[in-house]
């Protein structure tokens, strides 16, 4: 899909649809859903929603758990993690804006996994974009894009939710 | 000799090393407190650490006593998935005639990344931050009666998570001020942070001369100095000093200068009651004070892991992207 095609409403309704199918091809039971601070939580409290969940909303930031902290040091404001006491043998629906290198996938499952070992997980991302490093991908997405060198793609919210595209020059 | 303020922080105004309060902005304890706030959640994980630094070796230099101190740094570093390795200094090199310079420049050799330090000589983390290589980060542990900064902050934590807020705060420091750089560190705290009124209450012989250029109103009577407080810290006493700071019996100082249940109803309903520990019950506080429902006393001791794990990243932190 092109850049200029991505309308938020069709990519909430295909991110709704792709997990309607998995939940039921995995045979989700009582699911938690978790939000990736920030994005991620935008659009996971968006599916907690239509998806009916019963269990509160979960949030997570992966500030602690990044892999660059030797580079960048750490987000000074880190927003508390707000799991349920354990995540043992429960099955979890991972929610994030936008997947790009897979990075703050593995840092998130590293997180989750202090907390208890799941069930199972099921990765949902509003838009799925190119530039793979690490060998994890979504489960369910509610669109693919390729960027052209130096853009960026974000998510802007919470209201209203739009997406913002960046390009960053060298030297920027 | 350079300026301590100057050499805490790194070209970008950042916590390099964390030797005193004194000289720092409001801006950077509150950063260190909302860090703090952060840590203080993974003790809810079932994985009680994060990996933010794991490979850095941090090592803790006490050339003084203090399990409490020393452990709660020791597992702040271990929450952080860092090596810590703890130098019994009176085994150590220093013992047997090798200068704390060659010790230092040792332990650097080992490519260590951070230095906790204890020491009963003021200056000494200063000392030791002005000679370790540029990556390594000093944080004081307690320097003689000069700073104790890491307990002051974890203090500061205390009192915002329970008041929310420093605007308006009263608080009481009672005690040996004297001989205390917890209290000291802790006045230069609640000044930057904006506490409407530090107050400290002790003998004479128990304040410096000069104790009003901190910025506090003194008292020498306990009752009048806990009328209208949100918060009381009583420090400890040292026995010890009973006969040199001219104190006649614990007893007597207990009558005067002890909080019992009787001296708290004097302060604001809702006053909070501190200690940095370890308390002399029946000296400082009587018991049923220090257990009962104003006490946070135990809640500092929790807090310390987290204020210990944000200054140790955040001084960590400093050192991002200079490899």
């Amino acid at each position: 899909m092109t850049i200029e095609h991505l309308k938020i409403p069709v990519l909430f309704n295909q991110l709704e649809s792709a997990l309607q199918e998995a939940i039921a091809e995995r045979q989700v039971v009582d699911p938690i859903v978790i939000g990736i601070h920030t994005g991620g939580v935008w659009v996971a409290e968006k599916m907690h929603q239509w998806l009916n969940i019963a269990e509160p909303l979960a949030v997570l930031d992966i500030s602690f758990y990044r892999d660059d902290f030797s580079q960048i040091g750490v987000n000074p404001k880190v927003q508390q993690s707000k799991l349920p006491l354990t995540v043992e043998g429960r099955d979890i629906i991972l929610i994030d804006d936008v997947f790009y290198t897979g990075r703050t996938i593995r840092a998130a499952l590293n997180e989750i996994f202090d907390y208890g070992r799941p069930n199972q997980v099921i990765l949902g991302v509003l838009i799925e974009r190119d530039g793979r490093q690490v060998p994890i991908r979504p489960d369910c997405v509610g669109a693919e894009v390729n960027l052209a060198a130096g853009q960026r793609i974000k998510l802007t919210g919470p209201e209203p939710l739009d997406i913002d595209i960046q390009t960053v020059t060298k030297g920027a | 000799m350079v300026a301590i303020e100057n050499l805490q922080l790194n070209a970008q105004g950042k916590l390099q090393h964390f030797l005193s309060i004194e000289g720092l902005q409001q801006e950077l304890l509150t950063e260190i407190l909302d860090t703090a706030e952060s840590f203080a959640g993974i003790t809810a994980q079932h994985v009680k650490k994060v990996p933010l630094l794991r490979g850095k070796t941090i090592v803790n230099l006490f050339f003084e006593n203090s399990t409490r101190t020393r452990a709660t740094f020791e597992l702040a570093a271990t929450r952080l998935s860092a090596d810590i390795l703890s130098m019994n200094i009176a085994t150590s090199a220093t013992s047997k005639g090798e200068s704390l310079l060659d010790t230092i420049r040792n332990l650097e050799a080992m490519q260590v990344d951070m230095f906790v330090v204890r020491h009963a000589l003021s200056g000494a983390a200063h000392f030791i931050a002005q000679h370790t290589a540029p990556h390594i980060s000093v944080i004081n542990a307690g320097d003689g009666q000069h700073e104790h900064p890491t307990q002051a902050m974890l203090d500061m934590f205390t009192i915002r998570r329970v008041k929310q807020q420093f605007i308006g705060l009263r608080v009481a420091i009672v005690g040996d001020i004297l001989h205390s750089r917890v209290a000291r560190s802790q006045i230069h705290a609640l000044n930057i942070l904006g506490a409407e009124e530090v107050r400290v209450i002790a003998p004479k012989t128990l304040l410096p001369v000069d104790v009003e250029s901190f910025g506090v109103s003194v008292y020498h009577d306990l009752a009048a100095g806990l009328k209208n407080v949100d918060v009381i810290i009583m420090l400890r006493l040292q026995k010890e000093r009973m006969s040199s700071a001219l104190l006649p019996s614990e007893s007597e100082y207990f009558k005067c200068f002890g909080l019992s249940a009787d001296k708290l109803n004097i302060a604001n309903k809702d006053a909070i009651v501190m200690h940095p520990g370890p308390i002399n019950r029946g000296v400082e506080i009587e018991s049923a004070v220090a257990d009962g429902p104003q006490s946070v006393i135990l809640q500092q001791v929790s807090n310390g892991i987290a204020v210990r794990m944000a200054v140790m990243s955040m001084a960590m932190q400093s050192h991002a992207g200079a490899q």
